[in-house]
């Protein structure tokens, strides 16, 4: 998503990165972030909260519009409001993913030290 | 506070979002934001997977079972007033029913529309957007064919800003 933004940002329209992996988005240079420390699939905050889906937009908007330089970022300081572990859990596919289970697969078929 | 890009994700999969930059994309880019924000345009874009149930083709589930290292890099037009309910959803890679059930967690297209009542922004732009994250390494197609037609498209809507969120 870093790359998306970083092409229409080159070809002359302003972007906002609204991510919860701030870190990466700075490693690869999106032009201005809005990091959030909400769990994955849920960037502007929990179904149903319109309160925080406005908030954390309003944050994206004025990044949008005020930051004077590229690598611009604002964190925004909202905690998710579920445990971690719940929250760990909660938001990955009640199946793997076709990548994670041909990694699963791999590992199945060659254990490493201790995994026999 | 500084946000732990980490703090839900498993363990084993750390190292692959441990990134640098692609050769050529070390560069800083920047467009500056023209216009007061009560007089701009802003567009959305989400990587939730999402398309129009009653119009649209979902993203190729098919296509990425059978090669895990690859992800449809197209991408689906969202129009403004698309409704709670009309959007579907095709991301392996997530749990999208909190998505479902409200569409504002990936694409807050009701929020910028109070934004918008409440003199904040200009206007929401007639179209907004969706792609699906997971994407082949190098995201060739995303650069090549994708990535333009957006920008042809939002240039055709006159859009002043993009707000990105990946999902």
């Amino acid at each position: 998503m870093p790359v998306l933004a970083r092409e229409i940002e080159k070809a002359g329209i302003p972007t906002v990165l609204v991510t919860m992996m701030p870190n990466v988005a700075d490693a690869l240079l999106a032009p201005r972030v809005v990091g959030v420390e909400f769990s994955f699939g849920h960037a502007f905050g929990m179904a149903g909260d319109g309160a925080v889906q406005g908030q954390v937009l309003s944050v994206a908007l004025r990044v949008l519009a005020g930051a004077s330089r590229a690598g611009t970022r604002v964190d925004v300081d909202i905690e998710w409001p579920v445990p971690v572990k719940e929250a760990y859990r909660a938001w990955q596919p009640a199946e793997p993913s076709p990548i994670v289970a041909a990694m699963l697969g791999q590992r199945r078929a060659n254990p490493g030290p201790g995994e026999g | 506070m500084q946000v732990d890009g980490y703090k839900f994700l498993p363990r084993s999969f750390r190292s692959r979002f441990e990134v640098s930059p692609a050769p050529g994309d070390g560069d800083e880019v920047f467009a500056p934001f023209g216009p007061r924000l009560a007089g701009a345009r802003v567009a959305l874009l989400s990587s939730a997977g999402l398309y129009l149930k009653a119009t649209q083709e979902p993203f190729d589930e098919a296509g990425e079972k059978a090669n895990p290292l690859w992800g449809d890099p197209g991408w689906r037009a969202v129009p403004r007033e698309t409704a709670q309910g009309e959007l579907g959803l095709m991301h392996l890679h997530i749990n999208g029913a909190d998505i479902l059930a409200d569409h504002e967690v990936a694409l807050p297209l009701r929020a910028l529309d109070a934004l918008v009542d409440a003199g904040v922004v200009g206007s929401s732009a007639p179209t907004h957007y969706s792609v699906m994250g997971y994407q082949e390494e190098g995201l060739r197609a995303w650069r090549d064919e994708t990535a333009p037609a957006i920008v042809e498209s939002l240039r055709d809507e006159r859009v002043d800003g993009l707000i990105l969120a990946p999902a």
